[in-house]
């Protein structure tokens, strides 16, 4: 879907015969991310309250940094009808759109509410300190733990839910 | 492309007083899977996050994985308390 963005910009960086150290090389490159491709990546980390960039689906995830920051959301509980990933391997120019919207070099990417959160090692860190927690209850994608419920002294069955 | 572990300490130690610096190459050798533990004074974690990102621009281009921890002077104290 964003291969007719790209084919524009490239046909203008081949036509440019000034010196590489000029300003209109830098100027080439931030028209990489055009105006399409922006408004697309804006609409789409807007229409789902936890939006992941990740390598691999949820399934299989193809990176252990995007596999790391799917497990953390699932710590969470985040219900499925509430995120949405997007494979950066099945779309190559989403995989550079991305860095360059979110102007991070890296994947996985998160955003909640359209708001960038971080990469894999910041929510390593923040589901460590609890941020992350506070961070998915303030902006209502889990509901708050009640902290009334836990009983002193009430046993584990250790049965899980199904 | 390889990256040399001396580059990058080299570029972070320009860029901002560090109090303390950990820089670990994961590719055993090879000069493509970093990762770095940072302390220094100031901004939020993401703020933190990003200002290294953007002195490492030129080498994480060239990396195949990076990943960084980042605190404050403080923070460190606290990780180096939590985990002894």
């Amino acid at each position: 879907m964003l291969r007719s963005a790209f084919r524009v910009t490239y046909t203008k960086r081949v036509s440019s015969r000034l010196p590489i150290f000029s300003s209109p090389t830098l100027s080439l490159a931030r028209r990489y991310l055009s105006q399409e491709t922006r408004s697309k990546i804006q609409d789409a980390v807007s229409a789902t309250p936890v939006v992941l960039f990740m390598k691999g689906t949820p399934d299989f995830p193809q990176c252990g940094f995007s596999r790391a920051a799917i497990q953390v959301l699932d710590l969470h509980g985040v219900p499925p009808e509430k995120m949405k990933t997007f494979n950066v391997l099945e779309d190559s120019e989403l995989r550079q759109a991305i860095k360059e919207f979110s102007e991070w070099p890296t994947i996985p990417q998160l955003y909640v509410n359209g708001e960038f959160v971080g990469g894999c090692d910041i929510l390593l860190s923040m589901h460590q300190s609890g941020e992350l927690e506070d961070l998915l209850e303030k902006k209502g994608v889990i509901p708050p733990v009640a902290e009334e419920s836990q009983a002193p002294g009430s046993p584990n069955t250790g049965t899980s839910s199904a | 492309m390889p990256v040399s572990l001396s580059d990058l300490e080299a570029a972070i130690r320009n860029a901002i007083p560090v109090a303390h610096l950990e820089i670990d190459d994961q590719s055993s050798g090879c000069g493509e899977n970093y990762a770095v533990l940072i302390a220094f004074e100031g901004k939020s974690t993401l703020a933190r996050h990003r200002f290294i990102n953007e002195v490492l621009k030129a080498q994480i281009a060239q990396m195949h994985a990076f990943s960084q921890k980042t605190f404050t002077p403080k923070q460190y104290e606290a990780y180096l308390q939590k985990s002894s």
